[in-house]
Order: C-alpha cells, then sequence, then structure tokens
C-alpha cells in the first residue's frame, strides 16, 4: 500500500465504515509509516476541534425572537389560506 | 442497544405525528418542530454563508418554506434531513447574492493533487487546542473554515459539526455517495493542512521527542 492509496481510505477509516480486511492493511501501513500516522492523528484532531467548537450557536435571545417570527407568519399564512 | 433503537424509533414516530398534524394546519405542532432543530439549521446556515444576518434570514426563510410545503413532505426521509435540503438550499443562494460574481454551487468539485497531497506532515503539540484562549481558538477556526470552497465547507458542517450519515448528507444535498466522500476528504484535509501553522509542534520540542524516541 502507497501512500496515496492510504489517503484515499482516510475518510472511511476514520469513520470506521471499512472491511476488516482494508482495516488491517492501512493499520499495518500506519505502523511503520511516520507521515501517514501524522496525517490520520492531525485529520482525526481536526475533525474533533470543529466538532466540539461550538462555534455558532444561536443565542437565546436570538432564538426566541426567531421563534417568534416564523411562527407570526406561519400563523398569517394559515390565516389566508383558510380565508 | 434495544432501549437505543426503540427511542430512537420512537423519535422518528413521535416526528411523523408532528408533521401530519402541521399538515393538517396545527401550528402548535409546527412549533415543537421550529424548536427541536432551530439552533441545528442556524448553525448550517451560518457555517455556509459565514455571516450572521444571512443566517438568521435562512432560519426564517427555511422553516416558513417547509411550513408553505408541508404537503411536499412525502416521509421517505427523516424530517430533518428534508429541511436541511431546504436551509443549504437557501443558503447558497444567499452566498450567489453576496458574491454576485461568482458562481457558487454544490457541484463545483475542484480536484487537484494539492488537495489530498498533504504539503507538510508535522506532528501537533499534544493538546494543541489549549494553547489558545477561547476566543482566539474560534477566531482562527473560523478564519481557517471560511477559505474552504462552499461545497467542501458544507459537506464537512453536515458530516462532521452536525453528525448526519453519510447516507443523510447526499439525500439532503442532493449529491452521490461517492461525491459525498470525496468532498468529505478534501475538506477534511484541507482543514488539517490549513490548522498545522497554529497547532504544530514548535522545532525545539519536535527535536527533544525525535531524541527521545531513538533506541
Amino acid at each position: 500500500m502507497t501512500c496515496a492509496d492510504f489517503l484515499k481510505e482516510l475518510t472511511d477509516y476514520l469513520d470506521a465504515t471499512i472491511d476488516a480486511s482494508t482495516r488491517a492493511e492501512l493499520e499495518d501501513h500506519l505502523a511503520w509509516c511516520h507521515n501517514c500516522y501524522v496525517i490520520c492523528n492531525t485529520t482525526k484532531k481536526t475533525i474533533e476541534i470543529y466538532r466540539d467548537s461550538q462555534l455558532y450557536e444561536l443565542p437565546e435571545e436570538l432564538r426566541s425572537k426567531l421563534e417568534v417570527a416564523i411562527l407570526s407568519k406561519c400563523t398569517s399564512r394559515k390565516r389566508r389560506s383558510t380565508t | 442497544m434495544a432501549i437505543i433503537e426503540t427511542k430512537v424509533k420512537d423519535a422518528v414516530t413521535d416526528e411523523l405525528a408532528l408533521v401530519q398534524a402541521a399538515k393538517r394546519g396545527d401550528v402548535t405542532a409546527f412549533e415543537e418542530l421550529v424548536k427541536r432543530y432551530d439552533r441545528n439549521i442556524f448553525r448550517i446556515a451560518h457555517h455556509i454563508t459565514q455571516n450572521r444576518e444571512d443566517a438568521e434570514d435562512v432560519v426564517q426563510d427555511a422553516f416558513l418554506k417547509a411550513y408553505e410545503n408541508l404537503e411536499q413532505f412525502q416521509g421517505n426521509s427523516k424530517f430533518y434531513t428534508w429541511l436541511v435540503r431546504i436551509a443549504v438550499n437557501e443558503s447558497l443562494m444567499k452566498l450567489r447574492r453576496r458574491r454576485s460574481d461568482r458562481t457558487v454551487s454544490l457541484d463545483e468539485d475542484i480536484e487537484t493533487e494539492e488537495d489530498t497531497m498533504p504539503r507538510e506532515v508535522a506532528d501537533w503539540s499534544p493538546n494543541a487546542e489549549q494553547l489558545y484562549k477561547q476566543g482566539e481558538l474560534k477566531d482562527i477556526l473560523r478564519k481557517t473554515i471560511q477559505g474552504l470552497p462552499a461545497s467542501f465547507r458544507t459537506v464537512f458542517v453536515l458530516r462532521d459539526v452536525e453528525g448526519l450519515s453519510t447516507e443523510e448528507t447526499a439525500e439532503a444535498l442532493g449529491l452521490s455517495i461517492p461525491a459525498v466522500k470525496s468532498r468529505l476528504l478534501r475538506a477534511r484535509l484541507q482543514l488539517r493542512e490549513r490548522l498545522n501553522k497554529y497547532f504544530r509542534k514548535p522545532r525545539a520540542e519536535k527535536a527533544k521527542s525525535d531524541v527521545r524516541g531513538l533506541p
């Protein structure tokens, strides 16, 4: 297995959606290829950092405002469609 | 396991009941759906548009569009996946309007060697993210993800931030599963490459660990 082959499978490897024999081949490659080992670990870390970062949380105050606006529009549409 | 499966099934049944009630004109049932998903839709829209006001508009427009078109929802997919599809389309429209000089499409697939071949292989400091204060870290992460093409950013957000499955992501974006996987790989590798400059081990530390690793 080459490093390019390893990279092609990286997404499935990280998502654990890979068959046992390919997984064993990839892990064999990781055991001796330091570069792929580092890329695999740092990519995993990248995903974890973004997943845990809560970059764009909706503040409660804005949330309430949006909910009121959405529901009042829905109600007025309903009223219009039933009259 | 059985308990988890039952809970998931209950949640889906419960959701379908809410959708059915909303279809019959029950606004309270629709309100429950809004409360369930508005935070997720806001996150997705903000990630794609990279603009808070646009994200606010998308949340309103997507829910309103969903409400008006509930009859079109056949229940073949989850309501949430259907809603995400509407929100992604609204977000991309906003992005197109802002960048009228550039086409923004989920079909853009810029395949270059540099996407997949890492240029720099450096190990990161342990707990690299803790080197920065919360606010600084968020700025770095925002700046980094902003630089990705919209099609990669969208797939990354749905799969890795929101936790949709590959199949759900494909359905929400109208893409094939191989297309989702290809964009996801590129997105992950490009983000990793860009974060390298902030998180890689300082040289002295690297040298020390190299020496320690010697037999």
